[in-house]
């Protein structure tokens, strides 16, 4: 992995992304990027297209234009499938486990391990829940019970847990705090921390600044379908970010990472710097 | 008590169920003065039975993937025609009568067109996106239709002496020797899996049970199958029939060898075998995972993967084929073939799958649940029949039942099981 030596190529760059429904721009020209070790926000409002630009990325919906690189490489994601093949594991808002499973259950499914005969291995696959489970929550205790029985909490560790087995290096988390509570937002807070140690790429989704500000390095914030900004979150406050999720407004002191999109912008400025963000406009 | 049950990890819901059986056993056995458990008494409810327990353990399958089907009596009555109308009619053409390959291949033509049935409504649930409930209302009408159009409404029978047997009777059991060998069997089974399970657990180090709970289990559930074996092997043949049996042999006729005894009926074997094999589908099988994660969370599932629609139509088929083999051994029962046979199959189907347990929001329901539910069902119904209560007292109580059971179920389940509500 690429963690040392950082030569910083990034791990996913989604370019030029274009998509609408029935005549709406829901994702109008962005472009954003993910480097491996890093954690970025992609903020916005309810219907700012943060959801929408992340489902291309996930293979559920599919980009009118515009590409996606892995790895440096073009990749076609057409479908969920396609997205794991490529190492990008999606966890969804909904959290999308069976819940009369239990947490082995949950974390092969699809993928299930079995015998010489065909019939399931559950052993071999509880052994395995066993191991993920315990490096990512040495706490998680209740292997055979339905996860309906679990925490929000430690549902995101089964969640995550599934991503992990199947060697996700880009994981992409749609609301990862939304009906959590302050002890378990604590422990996913954790859980991304150790994760981002390992060299994964995390994508955090929200509409709430407060959930991901502090577990981000960097945020793109997009509004009415277009990026108005990538900042990296050391150079910004909590009122700079609300601004530019607001009003799609870029601070004053970091005007020259405006995105297109942004009211105040002065246009995509080929002088800015070649900042990791300053991608767009290409 | 309780703590004991689960040290045991036994099913609380499976313990319930059986107390309800046994006092429905009981109070019917001291209400008729003795008349409810006897191995004859009990021979006949296994039989009685069997057809609505084999649609059972597919119905559970339909209900967990949040769907229903009501078409499986209509199903069941044009099935049986079909299959009549191949052994009397068409086989005939090229076979003996009463061929020993009749009833193998009406069987499996009854099978293929049962799959088939069934599939063409898994595609318009799965694929057409039409709601289970009214595809298969409409196939209710469509089947129980057709039924009457295979053979504008005559009965068909006398249908083939091997088929028959399907049907249990008196000539449909495997009688005492091979009852004993596969009380046997399944002893040896029932052990042979307990030992494999806790060697696998502990080959990884899992939690394992106490021993002499591993001990308890096994020998209440070998006990078990001695006891309704013994049971069934304690129901001796009329002494006419025995008589006649003997004089086909060419036996002696004298008092001993009069005693035969029934066996074990074909159509119970038939429920275990079908039992059997879709516990296994459903534990062991991916197959059987995906049913259940569909139920559980239908877009975890899809997201995972898993191709929900061809799923359903695979579900929907397995039903149809249970459907051909509880439509063979209810016509064999009555030895001919009816249109009419299976009317309101569907209700005593759905209802013995939920008093097993199944939930009808999907995800959660267990193929011996079912089975102990259309025993439950079927208990109620013949021991009112023995006290002569009359047919609409018996509906209206076999009504309150099914509302009662799935109220307990919930109320309990609420209680007990769920520590989150």
């Amino acid at each position: 992995m690429t963690d040392t030596n950082i030569t910083k190529d990034p791990l996913v760059e989604m370019r030029d992304i274009h998509i609408s429904f029935g005549g709406v721009k829901a994702v109008d020209g962005v472009s954003i990027d993910l480097y491996p070790g890093e954690v970025v926000g992609v903020l916005g409002h309810n219907g700012a297209g943060k959801s929408t630009l992340i489902k291309i990325l996930s293979g559920a919906y599919q980009a009118d234009s515009g590409q996606i690189i892995v790895d440096g490489k073009e990749a076609k994601i057409e479908n969920a499938r396609d997205a794991r093949d490529n190492n990008i594991e999606t966890i969804y808002q909904n959290l999308a486990l069976a819940d009369n499973l239990d947490a082995a259950q949950n974390l092969f499914l699809g993928r299930e391990l079995t015998d010489k005969f065909g019939f399931l291995n559950e052993a071999a696959m509880e052994h395995k829940a066993r191991e993920v489970l315990h490096r990512l929550n040495p706490n998680f205790k209740k292997f055979t019970s339905p996860v309906s029985a679990l925490s929000g909490g430690q549902r995101q560790s089964v969640a995550i847990a599934r991503a992990l087995l199947f060697e996700a290096r880009v994981l992409i988390m749609d609301e990862p705090c939304a009906a959590l509570g302050v002890h378990e937002t604590k422990m996913v807070g954790e859980l991304i921390d150790q994760l981002k140690r390992d060299g994964l790429g995390i994508l955090l989704i929200s509409h709430d600044l407060h959930d991901v500000f502090d577990l981000s390095d960097r945020l793109h914030v997009m509004k009415n379908g277009k990026l108005v900004g990538s900042v990296r979150t050391e150079d910004v406050t909590h009122d700079d970010v609300l601004g530019m999720i607001i009003l799609g407004k870029m601070p004053e002191h970091l005007m020259h990472l405006a995105g297109p999109g942004a009211t105040n912008a002065p246009g995509s400025s080929p002088d800015a710097p070649s900042s990791q963000a300053s991608e767009i406009g290409k | 008590m309780l703590r004991l049950l689960s040290k045991m990890e036994v099913d609380r819901r499976l313990v319930g169920l059986a107390v309800v059986l046994l006092i429905i056993w009981v109070g019917f056995d001291i209400a008729s003065g003795g008349r409810f458990i006897t191995p004859r008494n009990i021979f006949n409810l296994s039989v009685q039975t069997a057809s609505v327990a084999v649609m059972a353990c597919g119905m559970v399958l339909i209900i967990v993937t949040r769907h229903i089907d009501l078409s499986v009596g209509a199903v069941l009555g044009v099935l049986a025609m079909i299959m009549g109308i191949v052994q009397t009619d068409f086989l005939p053409q090229f076979l003996d009568y009463n061929h020993p390959l009749t009833w193998v291949l009406t069987l499996a033509v009854g099978i293929v067109i049962g799959a088939a049935i069934g599939g063409i409504q898994g595609v318009a649930v799965g694929y057409l996106g039409v709601p289970a409930f009214i595809v298969t209302l409409g196939g209710l009408l469509v089947w129980r239709g057709a039924a009457w159009w295979v053979t504008q409404g005559r009965t068909v029978a006398p249908l083939d002496q091997n088929f028959i047997l399907l049907g249990g009777g008196i000539e449909g059991t495997i009688g005492a020797t091979w009852s004993w060998i596969v009380a046997l069997l399944a002893i040896l089974a029932i052990a042979y899996a307990a030992i494999m399970e806790r060697r696998r657990r502990l080959s990884f180090e899992f939690p394992v049970k106490p021993v002499w709970a591993e001990y308890t289990n096994t020998i209440i559930k070998a006990g078990l199958v001695l006891v309704v074996i013994t049971t069934l092997n304690a129901y001796h043949l009329p002494t006419r029939a025995a008589e006649r049996l003997l004089e086909n042999k060419g036996i002696p006729v004298t008092p001993e060898n009069l005693e035969i005894a029934h066996g074990i009926p074909i159509p119970l074997l038939i429920v275990a075998l079908v039992a059997i094999i879709l516990t296994i589908v459903v534990k062991r099988t991916r197959f059987g995972r995906y049913v259940f994660a569909i139920g559980g969370n239908p877009q975890a599932a899809e997201l995972a993967g898993i191709n929900v629609k061809r799923m359903t139509v695979a579900v929907f088929a397995l039903m149809g084929v249970l459907c051909a083999i509880s439509a063979a051994i209810s016509s064999a029962r009555l030895q001919s073939a009816g249109n009419d046979l299976g009317t309101l199959d569907e209700l005593r189907v759905i209802a013995a799958v939920v008093i097993g347990g199944t939930s009808l929001a999907g995800g959660l329901g267990t193929i011996y649940g079912a089975l102990i539910g259309a025993l439950v069902m079927q208990s109620l119904q013949s021991g009112m029949a023995l006290l002569g209560v009359d047919t609409s007292l018996q509906s209206i109580v076999i009504g309150l039942v099914l509302v009662l059971a799935v109220f307990s179920d919930k109320y309990f389940h609420r209680r007990y099981s769920d520590p989150s509500a």
